[in-house]
This record gives C-alpha cells, sequence and structure tokens, in this order.
C-alpha cells in the first residue's frame, strides 16, 4: 500500500506546530498503525531526519497510554484504541490526517504527544475508597448482586486514554469522570464517601479547564471501551443529589 | 560472597508469622522521618508505595509512562490465584505452595513460596475494599474458575482484564497518598543509575523525560519494582517500554542478578504478520480448553487457514494429542510451546512457516457456534481484529512468544537484594517462581510483595541502620553518577552512525530467540554469545540517534534501554550455558530422556544461579545458593 501522511509536528509545548506531509510507500495491510509510524520513522532516521513522537506503550489495547486523532477520529476510524487500529482499514493511496488531542487540559508536548496528567489529578482528588493496607474485611463478607457487580465493572472498564476529550467539541471530561464515579458509586465499598468523592472530582474536573457536556455522545461513540453516557447521568445525578445534602468541600486547582 | 536466603528456621508454616514477631518495627512517630524510594507502579509498585505512604514513610515513586496507571501490569488477563478455597475444592495454602512450587520445576525457595500462598488470601480481601471489580455469582459472591492446568477453582478473575482491575485497584490506594501528600509522584521520569556510598543504596538518578534533566534523588531506602526483562527479545508480549535498566544498572552497582536464562514462553501467541512486527499479542491459554493444535503431516509451506478446512483428517497431525495421550493439547505452557517450535523447525509450519493450528472446528460442531461463542467471544474478535482472518471459518495460527522472566535481582526472604538497602519487588526479582510460572500467579506475586512482605521487612532494616543513617544528594557519589549518565547520554546522542536502534534491538532478539530462547545447547549459546559481543561493539560506534538530550526524546531513551539489553543478553547466555540441565520453561539439548522429554538434573543444579557484576566486557562471577527441599519431594514431570 501507498498512504500520504499529514502529520502534527510541534518542537515542543511552547512552539508553534505544522502540518508536515509524508509519502509512505512501504505500508502492508498487516501493519498496525503504530508500525507503520515505526516504519516511517525508521525512514526518517536513515534519511537523517528527527522521526514523530507518539505515546503508545502495552499495544495490545489496554495501557490507554496510545492516542492520534486520525482523520477527524480519536483512534481512527474504528472504535478501538489505535494500537488495535490495522492498516487493512485504509485504502491503498488514502491521505491520512494524524493530530495530538486537541484539549486546553491536555497541552502538547511534542508532535503527537500530550500531557494528561489531568487526568491523575481528578482521580487524586477522590477516585479511591479511604482503606489502608490489612484490616480490612474478608472479600465475600458483603455480597454485591452480580448486576450491580457488572455494572460497576463496565464503568471500570475505562483505559483512561482521553479520547472522550478529544471526540468532544467542549472538550469534556465527563465521560471519564462519570465512569469514575459510577465504579465506586454503585459498589458497597464505595458508597460510605460517594457524596464527597463526586464533589470533589467534579471540582477538580472543573479546575483543570475541561469544558461542559452538552449531551452530543460524541464521546461514547468514540471510547475505544464503549464507555456508556448513562455514566454522566449517573454522575449528574450523585452529584446534585450530593449538593444538596453535604458540605463545603475544597479542592486545590489544577495547573 | 556468601548468598543468605535468610529463611527463618521453623515449621514451614510458621515461618512467616515468626519472622514478623522477630522484626524490628519502626515507631509511628519516627516513620516520617525515613525516606523511601519506588521505582515502577505497576501492581508491586504502587502497591508497596501506597502501603509505606499510609504507615507514615515519605515515599517518591518513580514511572516512565505518562501515568503510573500505565504499567504493564495492566495488561494481565486471565487471573489472580489465591487460596481462599470458596469452592470447598479441596485448596489450601499447602496446596498453592506444593503447587506453585512444582510448577517451578523444583528451582524455587520453599520458605518464600509458602509465605506467597499463605499471604494469597489478604490480597483478595484488600482488593474488594478498594472497589475491585472481581466477577461475581448470582449470590453476590465472588467468582472462581481453574486456570493453567490447576486441578482446584482458585482464580479470581474480573473479566479478561484482571491486570487493569487490581493495577486501577492499587493505583486508586497510590492516588490517596499522593493526595495526602505522603507520596511524591514522578511520571514520565526514568530511573537510570543506582547510587550506593558505604556499601548502602543512598539513592538514584533519573532522567526526566519531557525536559531531558538528569536529577538526584537520595532516601533511605531503595525498591526497584521494575517488572521483567522479556523486551530483550525484542518481540515478546511486554510493553514496548518494558525495560531491564533499572535493574541492570543495580546489577553493575553490586546487586546479583539470578537465574537470568528462566523465561517463559507462551504457546498460544499471535504468530508474526512481517519484518514490521513490534510486539506480539497473547491469547489466553484458556483456548486449548476446547482448541486443537496440529500442523500438516507433511510440509505444506504456506498454507493458509481457508485450505486448511479442506485438508484430511489423514493428512493431520495432532502433535500434542499424539505425543502426549492422557494431557493432550492441555500439556504445560512449556512443552505446548517447544513441541510447536519443533514441529516448525521439521518445515511443518503453516502460513509464515512459524505457526501451527489451533482448531475450533470440532467444538464447534459438538457445541454449536454460540457456545463456543459465549466462552471465547472476545478472543475470537481480537484474533479477527489483528489477523483479518474469521476464526469461526478456519483454525486459528498461534506460535510461542516470551511473556515472563522468572529470573531477576537475586534478593533474600526480606527481598532485599546483595545492596543493603536495596529491594526488588514483583517480577523484578526472582524468588518465587522457579524455573517456570503458573498461570495467574504473577499478580498475586506483585501484590503479595507490594501490600504484605515490604511493609513488615523495610522496617526491620530501616529500624536498624537508624533515621540519622542518610546520605544527602550534594554528597560526591550523587555528583558523580550524574555526571557518568550524563556522558553516557551524550555518548548515545554523538555516535550519529547508520543503525537505528529498532535494527540492533531486533538482531539482539533474534539472536537470543535463535539460541537463548526454548530449546538450547551449548553450540548454539557459544555462537550467539559471539553474536552478542560483536553486536554491542557496533552498537557503540554505529547507532544513530537524532534530536537533543534536552528534549522529549524518545529514540534516546529508547537506546539507553537497549545498550543495557546488549549486556544483559550476554549473562543470560552465560547463565545457560552453566546450566547444561532441563528444567521449567528452558529445554537444555544436551539434557534430554530417551524420549526427547526435558531432564532435570538434581543432583548438579538444585541451587540458584546468583551473578555478579566485575568489569564490562569481563566474565560475571557465579555465586550458588542451594536449595534445601524438606516439605516436598522432587519429582520429574511426566505428561504422557
Amino acid at each position: 500500500m501507498k498512504i500520504t501522511l499529514k502529520v502534527w509536528r510541534q518542537k515542543d509545548s511552547k512552539s508553534k506546530g505544522e502540518f508536515k506531509t509524508y509519502e509512505h510507500s512501504h505500508v502492508s495491510p498487516d501493519m498496525s498503525f503504530l508500525e507503520m509510524l515505526d516504519v516511517l520513522n525508521t525512514e526518517l532516521i536513515k534519511k537523517k531526519e528527527e522521526p514523530i513522537s507518539f505515546d503508545h506503550d502495552c499495544r495490545e489495547g489496554i495501557c490507554g497510554m496510545c492516542s492520534l486523532y486520525i482523520n477527524g477520529h480519536p483512534h481512527g476510524p474504528l472504535q478501538t484504541t489505535t494500537c488495535q487500529l490495522h492498516m487493512r482499514s485504509f485504502s491503498d493511496g488514502e491521505t491520512i490526517t494524524i493530530e495530538p488531542w486537541r484539549a486546553k487540559a491536555f497541552p502538547v508536548i511534542k508532535d503527537l504527544v500530550v500531557d494528561r496528567s489531568a487526568f491523575d489529578r481528578i482521580q487524586q482528588a477522590g477516585g479511591y475508597v479511604n482503606v489502608n493496607t490489612g484490616g480490612v474485611p474478608d472479600g465475600n463478607a458483603i455480597p454485591i448482586p452480580k448486576m450491580i457487580a457488572d455494572e460497576a465493572f463496565d464503568a471500570a472498564t475505562c483505559i483512561g486514554c482521553g479520547a472522550c476529550v478529544a471526540a468532544c467539541k467542549n472538550a469534556s471530561a465527563m465521560l471519564f469522570v462519570g465512569a469514575k464515579v459510577s465504579q465506586f458509586a454503585l459498589l458497597p465499598q464505595g458508597k460510605v464517601e460517594a457524596k464527597q468523592r463526586v464533589e470533589k472530582m467534579v471540582a477538580q474536573m472543573d479546575a483543570e479547564g475541561f469544558g461542559a457536556c452538552t449531551n452530543t455522545y460524541a464521546c461514547e461513540a468514540e471510547c475505544p471501551k464503549g464507555i456508556k453516557i448513562t455514566n454522566i447521568a449517573r454522575m449528574n445525578r450523585e452529584y446534585l443529589g450530593a449538593m444538596l445534602t453535604s458540605y463545603k468541600v475544597e479542592v486545590g486547582g489544577g495547573e | 560472597m556468601k548468598l543468605e536466603s535468610k529463611i527463618p528456621e521453623g515449621p514451614l508454616a510458621e515461618k512467616w508469622t515468626k519472622h514478623k514477631f522477630n522484626m524490628k518495627l519502626v515507631n509511628p512517630a519516627n516513620k516520617r522521618k525515613y525516606e523511601v524510594i519506588v521505582v515502577g507502579t505497576g501492581l508491586a509498585g504502587a502497591s508497596a508505595a501506597a502501603s509505606l505512604g499510609e504507615m507514615g514513610y515519605n515515599v517518591k515513586a518513580f514511572c516512565f509512562q505518562d501515568s503510573p496507571r500505565r504499567a504493564h501490569s495492566i495488561a494481565a488477563q486471565g487471573g489472580i490465584n489465591a487460596a481462599k478455597n470458596y469452592q470447598n475444592d479441596g485448596d489450601s495454602i499447602q496446596r498453592l505452595f506444593y503447587d506453585t512450587i512444582k510448577g517451578g520445576d523444583y528451582r524455587a525457595r520453599e520458605g518464600n513460596v509458602y509465605r506467597l500462598a499463605e499471604v494469597s488470601v489478604n490480597i483478595i480481601d484488600q482488593c474488594v475494599a478498594q472497589g475491585v471489580p472481581f466477577a461475581r455469582e448470582y449470590g453476590g459472591l465472588l467468582a472462581n474458575r481453574s486456570f493453567g492446568g490447576a486441578q482446584v477453582s482458585r482464580t479470581f478473575y474480573a473479566r479478561g482484564q484482571t491486570g487493569q482491575q487490581l493495577l486501577l485497584g492499587a493505583y486508586s490506594a497510590l492516588n490517596r497518598q499522593i493526595a495526602n501528600g505522603k507520596v511524591k509522584m514522578y511520571n514520565r521520569t526514568e530511573m537510570l543509575d543506582l547510587v550506593v556510598v558505604d556499601g548502602k543504596a543512598r539513592g538514584i538518578i533519573t532522567r526526566d523525560l519531557i525536559t531531558g534533566k538528569i536529577e538526584s534523588h537520595s532516601a533511605h531506602a531503595v525498591l526497584l519494582c521494575t517488572g521483567g526483562y522479556g523486551n530483550v527479545f525484542y518481540l515478546s508480549t511486554n510493553a514496548k517500554g518494558s525495560n531491564v535498566t533499572a535493574a541492570w544498572r543495580a546489577y553493575k552497582k553490586g546487586a546479583l542478578f539470578a537465574n537470568p536464562c528462566f523465561t517463559q514462553i507462551h504457546p498460544t501467541c499471535i504468530p508474526v504478520s512481517g519484518d514490521h512486527q513490534s510486539k506480539l499479542t497473547l491469547m489466553s491459554e484458556s483456548l486449548r480448553n476446547d482448541g486443537r493444535v496440529w500442523v500438516p503431516k507433511k510440509a505444506m509451506p504456506g498454507l493458509k487457514s481457508k485450505d486448511a478446512v479442506n485438508l484430511h483428517e489423514a493428512e493431520r497431525d495432532y502433535f500434542l494429542e499424539r505425543k502426549y495421550p492422557s494431557f493432550g493439547n492441555l500439556v504445560p505452557r512449556d512443552v505446548a510451546s517447544r513441541n510447536a517450535k519443533q514441529v516448525c523447525d521439521e518445515g511443518r509450519g503453516v502460513g509464515s512457516g512459524l505457526a501451527v493450528f489451533l482448531d475450533f472446528t470440532d467444538a464447534i460442531k459438538r457445541d454449536g457456534e454460540d457456545v463456543i461463542r459465549a466462552k471465547y467471544g472476545n478472543l475470537f474478535d481480537m484474533y479477527h481484529q489483528i489477523t483479518g482472518e474469521n476464526p469461526y471459518k478456519g483454525p486459528m495460527m498461534i506460535y510461542p512468544a516470551v511473556h515472563y522472566t522468572m529470573g531477576g535481582l537475586w534478593v533474600d526472604y526480606n527481598l532485599m537484594t546483595t545492596v543493603p538497602g536495596l529491594y526488588a519487588l514483583g517480577e523484578a526479582n526472582f524468588s518465587d517462581h522457579g524455573a517456570n510460572r503458573l498461570g495467574a500467579s504473577a499478580l498475586m506475586q506483585g501484590l503479595a510483595d507490594g501490600y504484605f512482605v515490604i511493609p513488615y521487612t523495610i522496617g526491620d532494616y530501616l529500624a536498624t541502620i537508624g533515621w540519622n543513617d542518610k546520605v544527602g544528594t550534594d554528597h560526591p557519589a550523587f555528583k558523580e553518577a550524574i555526571e557518568a549518565v550524563q556522558q553516557r547520554v551524550n555518548k548515545l546522542i554523538s555516535i550519529k552512525g547508520n543503525k537505528t536502534v529498532d535494527e540492533f534491538h531486533r538482531q539482539l532478539g533474534l539472536t537470543m530467540w535463535d539460541y537463548c530462547g526454548m530449546a538450547r545447547s551449548e553450540e548454539g549459546l557459544k555462537k550467539a554469545k559471539k553474536i552478542i559481543q560483536d553486536l554491542r561493539a557496533e552498537f557503540w560506534t554505529n547507532v544513530n540517534v537524532l534530536g537533543g538530550t534536552s528534549e522529549l526524546n524518545q529514540e534516546l531513551e529508547k537506546a539507553g534501554r537497549v545498550a543495557d539489553f546488549l549486556e544483559l543478553g550476554e549473562l543470560m547466555v552465560d547463565d545457560a550455558l552453566n546450566r547444561t540441565e532441563s528444567c521449567g520453561g528452558h529445554f537444555r539439548e544436551e539434557s534430554q530422556t530417551p524420549e526427547g522429554e526435558a531432564m532435570r538434573k538434581d543432583d548438579d543444579y538444585a541451587y540458584v544461579s546468583a551473578w555478579q557484576y566485575t568489569g564490562d566486557n569481563q566474565a560475571a562471577a557465579l555465586h550458588k545458593e542451594d536449595l534445601k527441599f524438606e516439605n516436598v519431594k522432587l519429582t520429574q514431570r511426566s505428561y504422557k
């Protein structure tokens, strides 16, 4: 296969970026999208040109490190992670445009690499159950209805890649935060602190500069793990309930 | 050097309890005077950092990924073992201990393995309390399954992503300590050296992967939770970033490296599709419960799945069923892998030549497509997505791939390496899996080490040295180490040769796979040693790393890691040369039974090989820790 790539190149967070065009003639349909970029990078190095920086690690669709906004879709045309996208999803001679995630809360570090530490900080604000190691009840002490456990699991499959933010015209992180809030709100272990948790996480989300949700469902359509929009509804419900009955919560701001 | 395992005296079942009582404690007010460095944030690192933070220690944690949640523990699919006996099917701590020590082909310490089985039950409780959504039965209690050939159902799981759910649990505990100010987290920061002063580990040197800044961090103790080194083979099921650098730097500063040649090859991975291949994807070995493994009786180069459907039964060789009638397709990982390689070496491989069929035709005929879809649907989809072939219509193709490394830094019962104050946890150490790891035991070991072992054992060391026994980063040793790291980075970037880092890595990987993989011989290993030495010499004169040092430079990161793999590779070959027995995951051609099966040599090799660094391009010194078996009887495995 032969393809034309238009790739966003940006030296660092302070520099201005631009698209550069590369003709790539050594593409096999069996390559993953990232392998296609590996081959291109090898060619660039051979020509003494700096290779393209992009994030990736497990290359099996679970670590959430790979990103890439491909032809207007986070992770490309399929509802999967970029590492699990193969070149057979494209046609010979096609032009493919690759950009980084675009969001104020995800500043570009270099080329296609962005800073997603805002997600870490949202979880540090309250995405946990306050238990220390040891001194916990037996695993079977609290039965959890299978349906509830399964629903919590569905929310917990989020891999924290940020595709939801990249897909959203408002760069909202509601699907991500909704999934995290839901997992804990559903389980008895998380119920004890449910109110403070949702207040703190939402406040941190706002402080990081993510946008609001306007119900376009783009996040759900692009999520590689199929996280449902109902998680946002649940978070809103949890948040409203908490605001009506809880006490004041203070949080630190993002950078 | 005398290697002291420090296994406590007394009956097996009382060792850990007794040891916990005998160890010194650090009083709560003094804990805040201690600093601990944790490198790596997978299951072992995140659980250790969180637990130590909760106890009151000041922790600095480091990961090279953009978030601690991305560590490669996340990719584990199958499950985690625990001797809960919730199924009332005869499981016990004793049985989990026995299965693990036998599965490791009698090359692990009894004391360590027993403790692992003992604390396994606490892990499940801990994870449930954190909100880990394990699979449950309709009654609301935890579900279990049997895994990896175990005769009891002791594996807890969270669909096909147990690793992610357990890691998210540990990560949430870590986040809580970050929010509490007890853990300072350094993302996108890589450890590039260990600092040792007066014989004790005092800190590390790191590189900020975004700014390129090289910095020193001092502490009372350093924990390496940096995973395994399977990427020395270039192609493996490890993440692309997984590397040996932290452990290797520790080795070069005096920590012994144990059993480096013990690697696990997993039989059911998706075969290589071309030169561009960057990693291999594992598919759960549960597939072998219903899939039949075969190749054509006569070589049929390039045979495709769609044509295989029409091949007559008489022309097929179901080689596992033929050779191992009682276990059939369910023989252990190493036996399945070795036989697949053997038939491909005979020229009977299918597809690219390096693949065998895994055929579900009979199972679909017997149970119907819906039943098979319910059992393996996600795996079939994954296979379809990666290969573009529909496994419901023709057999899958599979081939073995490097999956886990049992070897690692030598540690005593306290998880301390031979450098006082330096610990190794999880896959980074060598301690619990012997020569072969059982399925669903890696997650168990990572969390056991981090949640339930290190919080006790580190206190004993810290209380012994005292909080004022600390060296600041202004010490000349830190300055020297920074200087050396900077020089190495500058050197890598200044060579400007003609080959890319990946080209060297790939060549090293092929050499390791061919000569130090599933089957090894003296002749092949000697050849590999020479190839690796030449490759290493060429690397330092002909590698091309573009870009600068004071910026995000992924090629530079890779170059540093591959440079270390090029040294580790030779040590693995040395270790394999020394061990002329076949055992566990590795087969030595000179040591086989008349039927061609692996033959262990307990009289000569019931020891841990621990290698000491003696200088660059010099032979490492071998130290032996004899393994004592007082509670199990050593037997040869047979699956005929």
